[in-house]
């Protein structure tokens, strides 16, 4: 199922805006296309971001995908569980954030609802 | 028979020998080494007798798999036959020296030029270096002259190239090298690169487009023109990827599609070792504007024949690599331009299409095409329906090793979901293609027979399937004798 109380993106990643905060993952779409998740390169905490920036690397045992943002903002917090277990990813995709990025603003056309998600990932 | 997969190390036994050295008649001058680097204990080395150690890598160099064995459809790589000929000439070199003058090594670099003026010819070029010792060595090298280009007109906001996302992993790595930032763009429906993204990237700090055409995906850009335009336009240089190009000899130049600087991989296109087996070679070609910029010494020829090296280049970016690059490499590449000659170039890259779209015609109903047009030197499948039984790509490509294949390129391009790429190469007879056909077809039967075989494949190698995942998470990088070394 994927969860309605969030915003996704045509590149997969969800984003869970929290008054000025937005948390940042991927979808359970993504982490099956990509595989077993072998290892996540986070962001610095106080490094700020512009819409489309690459925040984070994904490396499965078949590919390394860039994650990108969604927002502008600057990085509050990582996820630093997924230094030691990033098949956190693929266990709970949807309860696993890589970062959280107080945001400066965000290009609402850009994002979609769960159901919208859903006809983009049924179409592909 | 496990015994037989023994590293040399667990075979060793104190005290054996493979060869009898006469008693040390010198004094040990240990003295002369500083006291703290000194080692501490004898170096690990396996003790082991002549026999032994032959009857070792001989078993070994049995179960390695290369195209002298059998077919090799690597996509993206060009695994073609390399005529053995081409191996044996690069003895004749074996008596110069590279520090020779000039004079007395005329017929090495006469050689030299001449392969490069060939590749001029084939490629639409004006000059080649010879110097990079590889492809991605050759992209920085075209990155660097690029630089150099945009710095001399004093033009130093070019910081960006447009890379798109279904290029090779090497350009954006290269690019990134060479002190350039990455602007992905994405590719259009039908898999070629998307104008409209194309023209929203342009801008004033556009260093250049790295591109290869044919595609990753193995299908021709037919806009290049357009592409090329654009770019242009902008101020900025078109570099070409040369992994592609042993589709499109004697047919099309990438000189005449607009591109500026361009790499050729001559381990892939022009039949020299690949690999692990190389050393490589990257010889990168650029137009007249361009010249300037090549690494030194530059190769010239004289009037009277003469071939000169000239060093007096104030605007090289430098030299790329130590005298010529990798000259013996160089040897065998121009024996095959000219054994096979203008026309068998071209025959070359016709049949390395005309194989590429006999495997994906005689497999599209089995497998999935996600690019159904005519494709170029390789093709992209899919597991297609295979995978709503829980087959993926990896499961095929493993099943192949048990069918006596080396599988096809796995998931890559990274845009095609389970990419399976298959180049079959110019050098395969229909009845090698029509087994390989039918081996793909008899796993596509077992997939929706029996899928559980296929996650257990391979079965008939000495190691089944590594833990990739392990193996990735926490790998163990150094072999280590017993716990007391860790």
């Amino acid at each position: 199922m994927t969860p309605n109380d969030r915003r996704y993106t045509r590149d997969h990643e969800w984003i869970l805006i929290e008054g000025n905060s937005a948390r940042i993952g991927i979808t359970d779409y993504a982490q099956d296309a990509l595989g077993e998740i072998v290892y996540v390169e986070l962001p610095a905490v106080g490094d700020s971001y512009a819409v489309g920036d690459s925040l984070a690397v994904v490396e499965s045992v078949k590919a390394v995908s860039q994650i990108y943002t969604c927002v502008e903002g600057t990085v509050t917090e990582v996820n630093e569980a997924l230094e030691e277990a990033p098949e956190l990813l693929n266990s709970a995709a949807f309860d696993t954030c890589i970062a959280v990025l107080e945001i400066a603003s965000v290009d609402e056309s850009k994002l979609m609802s769960a159901q919208e998600y859903d006809a983009h990932v049924a179409a592909l | 028979m496990r015994s037989e997969y023994k590293l040399i190390f667990e075979r060793s036994k104190a005290g054996r020998r493979g060869c009898d050295l006469p008693a040390l008649d010198v004094p040990e001058l240990c003295e002369l080494v500083p006291e703290g680097m000194r080692a501490e204990r004898r170096l690990n080395l396996p003790e082991i007798a002549e026999v032994d150690l032959v009857r070792h890598y001989t078993n070994l160099s049995r179960r390695n798999y290369g195209v002298d064995n059998g077919f090799y459809p690597l996509g993206s790589c060009t695994m073609k036959y390399n005529p053995k000929i081409c191996e044996e000439l690069p003895a004749l070199f074996n008596g110069l020296h590279p520090l020779l003058d000039a004079d007395m090594t005329q017929g090495a670099l006469d050689m030299l030029y001449h392969l490069d003026q060939a590749l001029c010819e084939i490629t639409g070029m004006d000059k080649f270096t010879l110097q990079p010792a590889a492809g991605a060595h050759g992209e920085y090298t075209g990155l660097m002259i690029i630089r150099a280009y945009h710095e001399l007109r004093q033009d130093a906001a070019r910081t960006t190239i447009i890379v798109p996302d279904a290029a090779h992993g090497t350009n954006p790595a290269s690019a990134a090298m060479a002190g350039f930032k990455i602007k992905e763009i994405k590719s259009a429906p039908d898999g070629s690169v998307d104008l409209d993204a194309l023209r929203a990237a342009v801008g004033p700090d556009t260093a250049g487009l790295m591109l290869t055409n044919p595609s990753t995906l193995g299908l021709f850009e037919t806009r290049i023109s357009e592409i090329a335009q654009i770019v242009h336009e902008a101020g900025g240089l078109l570099y070409y990827d040369g992994a592609n190009l042993n589709a499109i000899m004697g047919i099309v130049r990438p000189g005449d599609m607009g591109f500026d600087v361009m790499h050729v991989n001559l381990h892939k296109t022009f039949s020299t070792p690949h690999g692990g087996g190389g050393p490589g070679s990257g010889p990168v070609g650029v137009k007249a504007e361009l010249i300037p910029y090549l690494p030194t010494p530059v190769i010239m020829a004289c009037h009277g024949g003469r071939v000169t090296l000239d060093y007096n280049r104030p605007l090289s970016i430098g030299k790329v690599k130590s005298f010529f690059g990798n000259f013996s490499v160089m040897v065998k590449a121009y024996a095959y331009i000219l054994s096979l000659g203008g026309r068998g170039l071209r025959e070359a890259s016709e049949n390395a299409v005309l194989n590429a779209n006999y495997v994906k015609e005689m497999l599209k109903d089995t497998y999935g095409l996600p690019y159904d047009r005519i494709c170029m030197h390789e093709c992209v499948l899919t597991p297609g329906e295979l995978e709503q039984g829980g087959v993926r790509t990896l499961d095929i490509a493993k099943a192949l090793i048990d069918r006596g294949y080396h599988p096809m390129t796995v998931y890559f391009p990274l845009i095609v979901h389970e990419a399976m790429m298959i180049e079959p190469t110019e050098s395969e007879s229909r009845e090698t293609l029509d087994a390989f056909i039918a081996a793909m077809k008899d796993i596509a039967r077992e997939a929706k027979e029996a899928p559980e075989a296929l996650h257990a494949a391979p079965v008939t190698t000495p190691v089944g399937r590594p833990d990739e995942v392990t193996a990735a998470r926490k790998p163990v990088v150094r072999y280590t004798a017993d716990e007391d070394n860790r």
